[in-house]
């Protein structure tokens, strides 16, 4: 049974993490008149008072315990008994922390390439932040639903105004898509409440037992929401659009943060409450998950649009994360968990890179580039890291995921693990082709002139390229903090379970 | 056989508050100079004011008056609250614009007031009759309001398709008023229900006159089938009537509705809960559907506020004090964002600018952002998307229906809300993502900002915190059942 550990600290840090964007937004809103630079400076306050002040959640975590940590609950619609509960475990402290960095990060990305509305911008992207935080430190059910669904509209706002030629249809796209999703997820829920005794409480509805035709049911509305914001084959088709549209920040955060929701929500949700259902359905998932690496590495391998290819990847890369969720046991969970950070690390560092090649050259087109290397050696050296990590060279974090999540398929599930390794061959090929057409060959004379990367965009990498590097050679920190909540999420996955040997148990 | 008396008077007094400011408003009017007509409108506001001192005065009363006909018990001033505040945000947003439409006549807000004492006498009627001669009174008005832009040709069209098809549908509503006096013996909604009670009665003849009636209160709630009337007379009324019209006589219609159905004819709820159940179906899919194509933003809205209507008829089929409460809760909700979507089109409508093309929005967040933003959030809040209080509106619903084991009626439901996602969000695009065609020069006004900024917190805080609106509801129907 898990349980709340209240927040000990002298500020209740996850209601300041999660509202100070909102509010930072507001100050902008009100105070900001014309001067576009105030709106800049004040968001990129907010965006680093956000961060630090979300540090404490990892560094004072306690690692000990699978239990709701730093918890703050009060009423807040009695009527329905609806609660303002927020608190983290091992799997959303990572998250949070993740979402808060990326979001500091996407600000000083923005800053010379938002050139219209920065005021606007800046709002909008706080504002997204703050829903990303909510999603990921809700435990009431209603209050996860309200923020799921308002991160929507900041999203759907930057993708629409500040995104490319096609942006009214990605956008529209993107919003529909997630919400014709999340629409069904919403009569589960309400469902889930009367089923589970008029409770909306996460962590109530997950320590009980439901029928399982109910279960069958409740499962897949809430697995459709997730495998589209996953996304997972066949749900993907928004997410090129959606990324090649969006501008840079938008791209960062979409695959940094909102693809995590997804997999977030497969484990906050459907592994602990509908055990039953996911012995039935796994066999199904793991299909779509192989299919979505295969597929995503091979429609990858042909793009002509750097961000088209990068979204591609990030259907493959996200099928593995589902691979190792749906393993079952330790290694694949902690593996699925860890690639979701690297993921966000990872893919969220390409399209930094791509975005700032685009604002020299206002094109992603591969055939446009060629001999970049000889013009920006240190921009070169840096998307090297990344491209490497993102297809898993080891000493990079990219390698430790994969392989962890590879590991725990291939004790549960040894067929779906050899097909998925053939993705981790297929994705060298398309990263390492692609990095070739950028960087070497011949120098387009067009691009003769192009500048080296700044020390402001340099900020925006160096601290994921840390990262790529820590996790590649030194995951424990990481691993340690989800590993007791991977525990107690496997325990409750088994418990119902009429067979008591799973995979789990039989590993140990 | 309760006998009248002059406490009577006492029940009825923000009726006659209300009607008393209209009847002064019409005297008044003639001697008004024409530049200061608008004082009028403040005067019908502060009738508003005062009859709402004295309806909340009467809170937790259950009383029954008039012989029978008339009761007041907190539904009523559920609805009666809902009506003011409906009745107060038109006569905010018209008063400037009525102007610039050049139909300033004082006529208007004693009109806008008769029509808000019937829907008083529709949420307070305990007879057929009653309810009748309410709805009566509400109409009339409104029929009059719908053509008083005397030399628009669209205005007179309007006026005429809603006289003509609203007297047929009283018709339809009577004939069943009628054929219920005939199988029963009575026109009292208890005397009905306790006649039914005994098993001695007709079937067939009481499900006919259920169906009559159905339609007689699905013409003026806007449902399909019966919604034929109200893209044209949303479209060519004065937009201001056409806000209050979507809001008002809505919430009457479904007042009366649920009140009848639900103290006269509980024996036959098996019934009903099917007929009403395929309105709703009908409604939100057509509604949602035929929003889509829509180019003229009022029409739009109209299509949008019939596939409201089928939301809110989501919950009357759930049924109970959840279902029913949801309703109530959904239109008060509704009330604030349909308005302030309407006082956004108010506002582009000044010197040649018409305003009621979708295109004609186009830019608007670059040109005035303010104005761009107050209808993002109640285009957001139509469409159901949190934080906003149409989120909140609409979650009640789906709860009741959940609750009632109306699960397919629940997942049509939200498949539709999210369809309507698309034309909601359309009205956006166009406002952020298009190029402006030209400077916008919006008619804002005193009295329009205040409407604006009123409707525009309670989205929000009802979004956000909806705890006190939730138990307002639930409490109004303690003991109605």
């Amino acid at each position: 049974m898990t349980e709340y550990i209240a927040n000990t600290l002298s500020y209740p840090i996850i209601t300041l993490t999660t509202f100070i964007p909102l509010f930072g937004a507001l100050g902008i809103l009100i105070h900001v008149r014309k001067n576009e630079n105030a709106a800049k400076w004040m968001a990129l306050a907010t965006s680093a008072v956000t961060f630090v002040i979300s540090l404490p959640l990892l560094l004072n975590f306690d690692t000990s315990t699978h239990n709701m940590q730093f918890v703050e609950s009060k009423p807040w619609i009695p009527a329905w008994n609806i609660n303002y509960t927020v608190g983290v475990d091992g799997i959303s402290a990572l998250l949070v922390v993740l979402t808060t960095l990326l979001s500091l990060i996407c600000v000083i990305s923005s800053w010379k390439a938002i050139t219209t509305k920065v005021k606007e911008y800046m709002i909008a992207l706080l504002l997204l932040e703050t829903g990303m935080l909510g999603v990921f430190v809700a435990l009431d059910l209603f209050m996860f639903y309200i923020f799921w669904e308002a991160m929507l509209i900041p999203m759907y706002l930057l993708i629409g105004i500040w995104g490319g030629p096609r942006k009214i249809y990605a956008a529209v796209k993107f919003f529909l898509y997630t919400l014709a999703g999340s629409v069904l997820m919403l009569l589960g829920i309400i469902a889930l409440y009367y089923q589970g005794g008029q409770t909306f409480e996460i962590v109530k509805l997950m320590g009980q037992s439901y029928p399982m035709q109910f279960q069958y049911w409740v499962f897949l509305a809430f697995f459709l929401a997730f495998a589209i914001k996953v996304p997972m084959f066949p749900f993907h088709t928004w997410l090129p659009d959606a990324h090649v549209e969006a501008p840079t920040a938008g791209s960062v955060i979409l695959a940094g943060v909102l693809l995590k929701m997804g997999t977030y929500g497969f484990l906050r949700f459907n592994l602990p409450m509908f055990p039953e259902a996911v012995r039935y359905f796994t066999p199904f998932i793991l299909v779509l998950s192989v299919v979505g690496i295969i597929y995503g590495a091979l429609v990858a391998m042909i793009q002509a649009d750097l961000k088209k290819l990068i979204a591609y990847s990030s259907v493959s890369h996200m099928g593995f994360v589902t691979l190792g969720i749906f393993a079952l046991n330790t290694q694949g969970l902690e593996g699925g968990i860890l690639q979701m950070l690297n993921h966000g690390v990872t893919t969220g560092a390409l399209f930094l890179c791509v975005g700032i090649i685009y604002e020299r050259t206002h094109t992603r087109m591969i055939a446009d580039f060629g001999g970049l290397a000889k013009r920006l050696p240190v921009y070169a050296a840096l998307f090297m890291i990344f491209t490497l990590s993102s297809l898993g060279l080891p000493g990079m974090n990219g390698f430790v995921g994969e392989f962890l999540i590879l590991l725990g398929a291939f004790t549960s599930q040894r067929v779906y693990a050899v097909i998925g390794t053939t993705g981790i061959i297929l994705g060298a090929a398309y990263m390492l082709w692609m990095y070739q057409r950028v960087m070497f060959m011949e120098l387009k004379p067009k691009n003769e002139g192009l500048m080296d990367i700044s020390w402001r965009e340099a900020i925006t990498l160096l601290p994921l390229a840390v990262l790529v590097f820590w996790i590649g050679i030194f995951p424990n920190p990481f691993l340690g903090i989800m590993h007791a909540t991977v525990q107690h999420l496997l325990e409750q996955v088994n418990a119902h379970s009429q067979m008591a040997a799973s995979a789990a148990t039989y590993l140990h | 056989m309760p006998s009248l008396s002059a406490t009577d008077l006492f029940y009825i007094t923000p009726e006659a508050i209300v009607l008393f400011f209209a009847m002064s408003v019409l005297i008044m009017d003639i001697f008004t100079e024409k530049e200061n007509k608008r004082y009028l409108g403040y005067f019908s506001l502060v009738g508003l004011v005062v009859a709402s001192v004295y309806l909340w005065q009467m809170r937790g009363l259950n009383n029954v008056s008039f012989y029978g006909m008339f009761v007041l018990d907190n539904y009523a001033i559920y609805f009666k609250t809902l009506f003011f505040i409906a009745a107060a945000l038109a006569i905010l947003i018209s008063i400037n614009y009525i102007k610039i439409e050049d139909i300033n006549l004082g006529e208007y807000y004693s009109l806008v007031l008769f029509a808000t004492t019937g829907m008083m006498i529709m949420a307070s009627g305990a007879d057929l009759i009653s309810i009748y001669l309410g709805l009566e009174l509400m109409a009339m008005s409104l029929y009059i309001l719908a053509g008083f832009m005397r030399n628009r040709l669209k205005s007179n069209e309007a006026a005429l398709k809603y006289f003509l098809l609203g007297a047929f549908s009283s018709g339809i509503l009577l004939y069943g008023i009628s054929i219920m006096y005939g199988v029963t013996g009575t026109t009292n909604l208890r005397d009905i229900a306790a006649f039914i009670s005994t098993g001695q009665f007709s079937r067939p003849a009481l499900v006919l006159s259920m169906i009559l009636m159905t339609a007689g209160f699905g013409f003026k709630v806007a449902a399909v089938p019966f919604h034929m009337w109200t893209p044209d007379v949303y479209e060519g009324s004065p937009t201001s009537v056409t806000a209050f019209m979507s809001v008002g006589p809505k919430a009457a219609g479904f007042a009366a509705f649920l009140r009848v159905f639900n103290e006269a004819l509980p024996a036959i709820q098996p019934d009903w809960t099917v007929i009403i159940c395929a309105l709703a179906i009908m409604s939100m899919l057509i509604g949602n559907v035929v929003a889509i194509s829509q180019t003229n933003i009022k029409r739009m809205l109209a299509y949008s506020s019939i596939a409201h209507a089928g939301y809110a008829m989501v919950g009357f089929v759930a049924g109970g004090e959840q279902g029913i409460s949801s309703v109530m809760l959904y239109l008060f909700i509704y009330t604030f964002m349909n308005v302030g979507a309407f006082g956004v089109v108010i506002m582009l409508r000044k010197g040649g600018m018409v305003g009621e093309d979708i295109q004609d929005l186009a830019g608007l967040g670059k040109k005035n952002r303010l104005a761009a933003l107050l209808m993002l959030i109640f285009m957001f809040s139509l469409a159901g998307i949190p934080p906003t209080a149409g989120f909140i509106g609409k979650f009640y619903i789906f709860m009741a229906a959940l609750n009632s084991g109306f699960l397919w009626l629940a997942i049509i439901a939200v498949m539709m809300s999210a369809i309507s996602a698309y034309f909601y969000l359309r009205i956006i695009m166009v406002m952020y993502m298009s190029e402006p065609k030209g400077d916008f020069d919006l008619a804002t006004s005193p009295s329009m900002s205040l409407a604006m900024l009123a409707a525009v917190a309670a989205v929000l805080y009802i979004g956000m915190n909806p705890a006190g609106l939730i138990s307002f509801a639930r409490d109004s129907i303690v003991g109605m059942l």
